[in-house]
């Protein structure tokens, strides 16, 4: 059981073809498997749905992908922040499915789960409730969501030990254990890979059943909203 | 007529102690300011409870932001999860109270909040997921637009974000709570009498 690779070209090789659907943790560009996302710019790949909250800025994070036109899809709830982005979709060169964060995090753990489809009260009344089925329990409706059942996860941790338990580090965490969940593959980067056995079995905050592929690398880590106070304010 | 900074101190009057409450972007950002001694833990929807305020310089960590992407920091109280749990708690009623911003709302509780088809193409975010599943729901926004146009309407004219979600609107004009057959007045902002709130109100008044 073979898990760490030497690089992300390396963990990606025999996984990447043209049309797939790749679930991909992170939150604007917390938490984004940014080495992962180089290697497949790099290498090409087209075509491509992602799924994935946010699709990064202009030159960072899935944004890279939307530059060489090899993404045709994203599954998302919000792309603000990303002129490439909302150009693409306005022209029609890109396809949209919007789904309500909290909705997408969801498909991820339900397909990752078994779920095919679960019901929920987010988007009732909205556009987002078109075309799919309604039950009504209690007097409140609820609409019919799909699990994703993606081809690819890739994912980003803070530490995994060799056999692929991973810990997520703060709000980094975000969509990547959902993400990580619902990939046929999951290829993760992290900043440390640690020893089996050095990790508090108690606190592992996604088990390595989930990990197929790891990584380790230096990560930029861009900050897209610097906010600060002054000291003297304290 | 109220500035932000009043919207939100008024807006913090409606939290209560003990209660777990999820700020929107922009005035609702500035409610964490105002609501002085009451014990208030913070949401945010990309994984936290207990947000704290923002970093000193040279403090900032990429690895910990709120929903706005802004560095913030930890608490004491702080606990961290995935955005599927996140979403459990929003979903399941754990969070008592969302205060968000709103482009329209209506008389009967719509709002809309996340697009202007052809114009603005930002998305829903996590509001839609909000607003289905809080105890209650407060919107803060200006009473109008740049146009000078109600934004308090008989019906919304935007895709809408939820349907009959809203329970109070807090405007720069004053406080209105959805009520059967249309919006009451609760209060008037300062300076601002009720002949004026009506006159600037498209929405129904009872």
């Amino acid at each position: 059981m073979k898990k760490v690779y030497a690089s992300a070209a390396e963990a990606l090789d025999g996984v990447l073809k043209d049309g797939m659907l790749i679930a991909s943790g992170g939150f604007g560009l917390c938490g984004i498997p940014e080495l992962l996302l180089a290697a497949i710019r790099d290498a090409g790949t087209k075509d491509l749905t992602f799924a994935s909250n946010n699709a990064g800025v202009d030159d960072f994070g899935i944004g890279i992908l939307l530059q060489t036109k090899q993404v045709k899809k994203m599954i998302s709830s919000y792309v603000g922040e990303n002129a490439e982005f909302m150009r693409q979709y306005l022209s029609g060169e890109l396809e949209l499915e919007f789904t309500p964060q909290g909705t997408l995090a969801e498909r991820m753990r339900a397909g990752g789960s078994g779920i095919p489809g679960f019901y929920t009260k987010t988007g009732v009344g909205t556009v987002i409730a078109e075309g799919k089925d309604v039950k009504n329990w209690g007097g409140q409706d609820y609409i019919l969501e799909e699990g994703i059942f993606a081809d690819l996860a890739i994912v980003k941790a803070w530490k995994a030990d060799e056999t692929g338990n991973l810990v997520f580090r703060k709000t980094a965490r975000n969509f990547n254990p959902p993400a990580a969940m619902c990939g046929k593959i999951c290829v993760v980067e992290v900043e440390e890979i640690v020893p089996t056995g050095s990790l508090d079995p108690d606190l592992i905050h996604l088990p390595g059943v989930y990990v197929h592929r790891i990584i380790q690398g230096q990560h930029e880590k861009r900050i897209e909203q610097r906010t600060t106070r002054k000291r003297e304010e304290a | 007529m109220w500035d932000r900074n009043q919207m939100a101190a008024r807006a913090a009057l409606e939290l209560e102690d003990g209660m777990y409450v999820n700020l929107g972007i922009g005035i609702p950002t500035l409610v964490a300011n105002y609501v002085g001694d009451k014990d208030i833990t913070l949401q945010s929807e990309n994984g936290m409870l207990g947000m704290g305020a923002f970093p000193f310089e040279g403090d900032e960590d990429a690895d910990l932001i709120n929903a706005g992407k802004q560095t913030i920091t930890e608490m004491d109280r702080t606990a961290y999860f995935d955005s599927a749990t996140s979403f459990g708690m929003i979903r399941g009623g754990k969070i008592a109270a969302a205060i968000l911003g709103a482009m329209e709302v209506a008389e009967n509780g719509d709002l809309a909040n996340w697009m202007i088809p052809g114009k603005l193409v930002k998305g829903m975010g996590g509001a839609m997921d909000l607003v289905a599943g809080v105890g209650r729901v407060i919107v803060v926004m200006d009473h109008a637009n740049k146009h000078g146009e109600s934004k308090v309407l008989k019906e919304c004219t935007l895709p809408l974000t939820g349907k009959g979600v809203v329970d109070r609107i807090i405007t720069n004009m004053g406080v209105f709570d959805v009520v059967e057959g249309g919006l009451r007045i609760v209060e008037c902002a300062d300076g601002v009498t009720e002949e004026e709130l009506r006159a600037a109100t498209e929405a129904t008044l009872v």
